[in-house]
């Protein structure tokens, strides 16, 4: 029996949980069909949260249903983002902040890793020419 | 400070040290705010990198400033900041430095400069009544719509005045005000509805305009259906009560402290449409049902003569309970229904209306 596998999911914990207005409850069985998707085909999909009509209640529910996983970044651009992958793996919740700290946008997102966690190419294009900048530097202040 | 003045938004932004990442998350924060789907995200993202500076230009008519305040008060300044520093606001009294003679000035050259190109927003109605009830520079403010719509690309009406004549217009309408497409029939005008509208509506519809170029798709009030294409009532995470037809009687019975439907307390959500239940209020605080009180169908033409604020969709308070009874039963014939019963209340006023002169108003004031 593999004996590596994610952490328990907390579902128990929320099954006694305020239901809130239930509209959390669609939006898993939607992420469930997603991840599913992702298994068999490899197609990846984002839910924008902040076009979801949720009720006092509801956002803590989906969240605390959810959990957290084993893996959190920090994006430091206009602004703080939160990533982080949930106790399913596969699915990620996506949190965008400006830079008064107001959420400018909320999704969760259902793929292997969030594309904006992806360096870009024009990045390592510009980091090589930098790192050898860099290396380049060095050479001749060791020379000197 | 970079200079802004030239360039696209993709420039504008690499100017101002925004990375890739940065750009992306801009550009989903974008597409969220234009209620764009999320797979839409890389061709905004083509789109807003090579988007040109437009001119805007903004006239204030008979109105509060609520529109203006709605804007510079919404909470993603990064992004609308962003945007505002993109676009080239050319005129707008009371954002503007420049004031009497130099402001008017600033408005003729950008028109002359961007003559056909710029976007012309509106917040406020036009009186007709009498050219007197509020001019700018002395100017009437029909004159004023009439030469700077004459040059412009199309005209955003700001607000529910601009779009339907509002406040201003509301019965008797003293001034004898009128909506911006009441004057503007030969250019596009797109109406972004609400008293005041939503701040992420306003900048969604200049995101659209700058991204694209173009007008988003339009309903039949000529307002963008990503925001106004669902009604209130559609989207209300109360709906589930009044489908099963439980409602508040009163704001402290038993039925408001559990969240029921508040239908009966006179909400206007059925016939409402506008994005309040998904995109809310305050950074997404709350929106009114969900603080407890009714929609009051601001979004929608001649809200403010649709009865009452707490009748059940403009029915006399005598006869809420059969309408409410009705309304569970006749389920989704409601809103049929109910325009239909605001038809008649309307009719009624219109027949109480009667014309208001100068004279009447300097002998009642
Ligand atoms: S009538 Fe109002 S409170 Fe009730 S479900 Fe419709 S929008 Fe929500
Ligand atoms: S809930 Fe209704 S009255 Fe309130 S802002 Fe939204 S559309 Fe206007």
């Amino acid at each position: 029996m593999n004996t590596l596998g994610p952490s328990p999911h907390p579902f128990e914990v929320s099954a006694t949980a305020d239901p809130g207005y239930h509209n959390s409850l669609p939006l898993l069985h939607e992420i469930a069909h997603a991840l599913r998707l992702l298994r068999l085909k490899g197609t990846t999909t984002t839910l924008d949260l902040s076009a979801i009509p949720f009720g006092p209640g509801d956002e803590r529910l989906l969240l605390e249903c959810l959990g957290r996983g084993e893996v959190s970044a920090k994006l430091e651009a206009l602004g703080d983002s939160h990533i982080w992958e949930s106790a399913y793996p596969g699915v990620w919740v996506i949190e965008h902040r400006n830079s008064c700290g107001e959420r400018i946008a909320f999704q969760v997102e259902i793929t292997r890793l969030p594309s904006i966690l992806e360096t870009r190419l024009e990045d390592i294009e510009e980091g090589l020419l930098a790192l050898q900048r860099a290396l380049a530097n060095l050479q001749t202040d060791k020379s000197v | 400070m970079a200079d802004l003045t030239t360039g696209t938004l993709g420039d504008t932004l690499r100017r101002n040290g925004v990375s890739r990442r940065g750009f992306l998350k801009f550009c989903t924060a974008t597409a969220s705010m234009m209620a764009l789907p999320p797979s839409m995200v890389p061709v905004l993202a083509a789109a807003l990198d090579n988007a040109q500076r437009p001119s805007v230009i903004w006239l204030s008519f008979q109105e509060c400033t609520g529109c203006t305040e709605s804007l510079t008060r919404s909470h993603t300044p990064t992004l609308e900041s962003l945007i505002f520093d993109h676009i080239s606001l050319d005129y707008h009294h009371t954002l503007q430095v420049a004031s009497g003679h130099a402001a008017e000035a600033a408005r003729e050259a950008a028109m002359q400069a961007s003559a056909g190109k710029y976007l012309l927003v509106v917040d406020g109605s036009i009186p007709l009544g009498n050219p007197g009830f509020s001019t700018i520079a002395g100017v009437s403010n029909l004159q004023i719509l009439e030469e700077t719509a004459a040059g412009a690309a199309a005209v955003i009406a700001m607000g529910s005045c601009a779009a339907f004549g509002g406040l201003p217009k509301a019965d008797p309408n003293p001034t004898g005000a009128v909506a911006v497409r009441d004057i503007v029939t030969d250019k596009p005008v797109i109406n972004v509805s609400g008293c005041p509208p939503i701040p992420v509506v306003i900048t969604g519809v200049l995101a659209h305009y700058l991204t694209f170029g173009t007008l988003p798709e339009l309903d039949q009030y000529s307002r963008p259906k990503a925001f106004y294409g669902t009604s209130i009532h559609d989207r209300c995470y109360r709906r589930p009560f009044y489908d099963k037809g439980l409602f508040a009687n009163t704001f402290d019975d038993e039925g408001a402290k559990k969240g029921w439907c508040l239908y009966k307390l006179g909400c206007k959500g059925p016939m409402t449409y506008n994005a309040c239940a998904t995109v809310k209020w305050n950074e997404g605080t709350s929106w009114p049902v969900e603080s407890g009180h009714g929609c009051l169908g601001c979004s929608q033409p001649d809200f403010w003569d649709a009865g009452g604020f707490y009748n059940a969709l403009s029915i006399p308070v005598g006869d809420i309970s059969r309408t409410a009874s009705y309304a569970v039963a006749a389920g989704v014939a409601l809103g049929a229904a109910a325009a239909g019963i605001n038809r008649k209340t309307k009719t009624e006023a219109n027949r109480q209306h009667s014309t208001v002169t100068v004279d009447d108003l300097e002998k009642t004031s």
